[in-house]
């Protein structure tokens, strides 16, 4: 075990981005899909701090960046969780093989 | 190996295991719950990182914040104690192939680059430092974006209120 430096974080972050990925490909529950969104969107924001951090600490850049991307994906989850309320009042169902004919 | 090391591998642990089940767990409450374990994970990276405001942040909005919205529409929308219908095996495997080849890609980038840390003398993530940031006019200023970012929050609620606002049947 090593002191854990950069590229340490950055393995982590890159684990969590993909586990979202995998959640977002293989589910099929527009609940589940927003989840693994939220953890795309956090192992972003791992990056933004890191690197701020460890390689640009004399500026606070990447701090400003997480706290604008946390606050829009806020405003994305509120703006989601509407929609899927929505569609289930319409389809009693938030599968997302219903959701094709949400055109009308 | 200092207490510092050990914390990171544990704070590691914590937030890669919860996400793993918070994406592969049948029930879908216990999904929520795996991610807010997640979340806390990271937010205890942050601390490790010292940089707290974010952290504190992050325990605001992510684990008091959306967690809590996502549990609340759990509740609006599924039945209890229903499992989530199993995965087709297909699908399973590929979204596993692509998952880890662009995992295995990215890591090797990640090893072969190295990164310079900048000479400059550091500027600590103080409230101070951050306030003065946030709302200041200067050139290394953020007050536009965020202004910019409140009137889309006011945007993203009052869209939420009419998408969600039941609408009355029109009877012609």
């Amino acid at each position: 075990m090593m002191e854990p430096g950069l590229n340490h974080v950055l393995f982590v972050s890159t684990a969590l981005f993909f586990i979202g990925i995998f959640g977002f490909l293989t589910r099929r529950n527009l609940i589940t899909m927003l989840m693994s969104i939220e953890l795309v969107l956090n192992s972003v924001n791992i990056n933004f701090i890191a690197f701020n951090k460890y390689v640009w600490p004399h500026k606070l850049d990447g701090l400003f960046f997480s706290i604008f991307i946390i606050a829009i994906a806020a405003a994305e989850a509120a703006v989601a969780i509407a929609i899927i309320i929505n569609l289930y009042r319409s389809h009693q169902s938030i599968d997302v093989e219903n959701t094709e004919d949400l055109k009308f | 190996m200092s207490g510092s090391t050990i914390i990171f591998y544990l704070l590691s642990i914590l937030t890669l295991v919860s996400g793993i089940l918070s994406v592969t767990t049948r029930k879908i409450f216990r999904a929520a719950i795996f991610l807010l374990f997640s979340l806390i994970g990271i937010a205890g990276l942050y601390f490790w990182m010292q940089y707290e405001f974010i952290a504190a942040v992050q325990i605001t909005v992510y684990v008091g914040g959306i967690t809590v919205l996502i549990i609340f529409s759990i509740f609006l929308t599924q039945q209890a104690g229903e499992l989530l219908p199993k995965q087709n095996k297909n699908r399973v495997l590929f979204a596993l192939l692509a998952a880890f080849c662009g995992f295995a890609l990215t890591l090797l980038q990640i090893i072969q680059h190295s990164f310079n840390k900048t000479l400059e003398s550091p500027i600590l993530p103080t409230m101070e430092n951050i306030g003065n940031q946030m709302l200041g006019i200067d050139e290394n200023g953020f007050s536009l974006p965020f202004e910019v970012v409140s009137i889309l929050l006011l945007a993203a609620m009052i869209g939420c209120i009419v998408i969600a606002l039941r609408s009355k049947p029109t009877t012609v």
